[in-house]
């Protein structure tokens, strides 16, 4: 290396230096406020106030003994799973739709299928709920299912897009050349190639259903979604630490997904 | 849609598929598209149309699919009461300023991770997206926490004496909006700041250098131009979703801090009067695409590499 090259280095170093720094400081403000909900859930005590009174597991205990949370929990994940699969296979239609098809409305298609991204909640929410009342549907399960099938979409259908616009058309010609059908060449060809992108893109919809609350609160029914639940228990400050602790579990359960995921895309 | 276009193909090099196999392609695509139109139309496309529809109708009395004569009673009176439209330039400029902030804030991680964290980048940016899997509502719900007269910043003030009294001006006001809002984003608006950075090509800042450009001129004439699609996707990342958003000044917003979304919420749950809120909808649909668009001209990367 010349002598300007060391010269040079010096303040590279320096800059890599302060934004390690900042990096970790980012990071420890953004735990921050986790880290303290976090402790609610091991409080003995309801309010927080240091020093801690005692340290404690009986929330943990107390989610297993609330059956309309445990309720809620069971309904989103329902929600998250039906609506996930819903929106993956939709998604996916569109993305092998548009890299492999030429046809009039093919941008329409794209653009509509991501504009859920794009239209606000409250109003995508509202449109809804005007759609429902006007064929007098009632509010549901299946209705915010509806409104989570359409906010996936748009991930899906952006993940498969990524991972299709790299994939030739020729390995589907070798195949039918072969005497596969087309879709037996999609079948036996194209889908083992998408498929971990098709997980991926099924779990960031599943996470996107599983914590949605703008959506769901005006479209829920009487059988509310887990977010809808601890909404409407936040006011209370007693039941609090439960949530928190109801919070921790999910979120524990959420990662272990997640890294089971990656096993699955990585065998693969 | 004609089936025959609807199949066409950019020319084959070769030779032409076979008759057969345009006819297995022809019910594939149609066994794709059918369910998905179906889908969209039902329930995006219709619903949107009903909403524009709704907000020329004078009241919700009768059947929604009855005929009504329409009115543009809604609109007038929008025009009439400028605190709605300049709440949605307050709601349009609280969405700016996060955007601006969160963007800011998350473009030196952004670099960190995209150019100096080597190795070790790929499990520094999964702990810094480990706060998104905690649930939304309790990630705004801890800000409460923080803000409030018995928070942690008032406990930490009047612990060192700075104050007497707890600063009630912390929660329930834009302020918090704006700081809590920013705190959701910061990891998200990282991502695409990320993607532009790594797509830098380490040749041009050697070209640079060896130009004698100093480090701090090869960020400023090279890394930062070429990272710019990244930063102006991060910050409509943020931007559009915020104008719309009700749920987290619901919960640390009060009264001072309510935004154009808070409002629509209101009308078609507290006030039940739906074209009200309907028009207002349509309003503020109309502004959002509008951004959409004026964001994917200003992404087009072509306008950043050519001087």
């Amino acid at each position: 290396m010349t002598a300007t090259g060391v010269v040079r280095h010096r303040p590279l170093r320096r800059t890599s230096r302060w934004l390690w720094a900042y990096y970790w400081l980012l990071l420890a403000l953004l735990f921050l406020p986790i880290g303290l909900l976090a402790l609610f859930a091991v409080n003995a005590n309801t309010t927080l106030s240091f020093p801690l009174r005692g340290l404690t597991l009986d929330w943990f205990g107390r989610v297993l003994s609330t059956p309309a949370l445990l309720r809620s929990a069971g309904n989103s994940l329902a929600v998250a799973a039906g609506s996930s699969i819903v929106a993956t296979l939709l998604g996916t239609g569109v993305a092998i739709l548009f890299v492999r098809f030429r046809f009039p409305g093919r941008w329409l298609l794209l653009g509509l299928s991501v504009l859920p991204l794009i239209v606000p909640f409250v109003v995508l929410a509202g449109a809804l709920l005007v759609l429902f009342r006007a064929f007098d549907v009632d509010r549901s399960l299946l209705t915010v299912g509806i409104a989570h099938v359409m906010i996936g979409l748009p991930f899906v259908v952006l993940i498969m897009l990524a991972r299709l616009v790299g994939f030739e058309p020729q390995v589907e010609e070798a195949a039918m050349d072969l005497g596969a059908t087309y879709p037996t060449a999609l079948r036996l060809v194209v889908l083992p190639a998408i498929a971990p992108a098709m997980v991926a893109a099924g779990l960031t919809a599943f996470t996107v259903s599983f914590d949605e609350f703008a959506l769901a609160l005006f479209l829920v029914g009487r059988e509310p979604t887990f977010p809808v639940y601890l909404f409407g228990q936040l006011r209370f400050t007693t039941t609090l630490p439960v949530m928190i602790a109801m919070a921790v579990v999910l979120m524990a359960a959420t990662l272990g997904l997640l890294l089971f995921a990656e096993r699955v895309r990585r065998i693969r | 849609m004609a089936a025959s276009e609807a199949v066409a193909r950019k020319p084959p090099r070769g030779r032409r598929p076979s008759d057969g196999v345009v006819g297995a392609r022809r019910g594939t695509f149609w066994a794709l598209l059918l369910p998905v139109v179906a889908f969209l139309a039902v329930f995006l496309v219709l619903p949107l149309v009903m909403m524009a529809a709704l907000s020329t109708r004078a009241d919700l009395r009768g059947p929604l699919l009855e005929p009504w004569a329409p009115t543009l009673k809604h609109y007038v009176s929008l025009a009439e009461t400028p605190s709605y439209l300049r709440l949605l330039l307050t709601s349009a400029g609280i969405a700016v300023l996060v955007a601006a902030l969160t963007t800011l804030l998350a473009y030196p991680l952004a670099y960190f991770l995209a150019l100096r964290a080597g190795s070790r980048a790929a499990l520094l940016l999964i702990l810094l997206l480990v706060p998104f899997w905690t649930s939304y509502l309790l990630r705004v719900m801890a800000w409460k926490l923080m803000l409030g007269e018995e928070g942690v910043i008032n406990s930490i003030l009047m612990g060192t004496g700075l104050v007497d009294q707890p600063l009630s001006a912390l929660l329930y006001n834009r302020f918090s909006v704006t700081v809590t809002l920013v705190y959701v984003w910061i990891p998200f608006a990282a991502l695409p700041i990320m993607a532009a950075l790594q797509r830098v090509d380490p040749a041009v800042l050697d070209a640079a250098s060896d130009l004698y450009a100093s480090p701090r001129q090869q960020f400023r004439h090279v890394t930062l131009p070429l990272s710019m699609p990244g930063v102006i996707g991060a910050f409509f990342l943020v931007f559009i979703p915020t104008v719309g958003e009700y749920v987290t000044p619901l919960m640390v917003g009060g009264t001072s801090g309510t935004m154009y979304g808070n409002v629509i919420q209101d009308f078609f749950t507290k006030a039940a009067n739906w074209p009200f809120g309907s028009m207002l909808s349509v309003v503020m649909l109309v502004a959002t695409i509008a951004v959409a668009i004026l964001a994917l001209r200003a992404v087009d990367i072509r306008r950043f590499v050519e001087p």
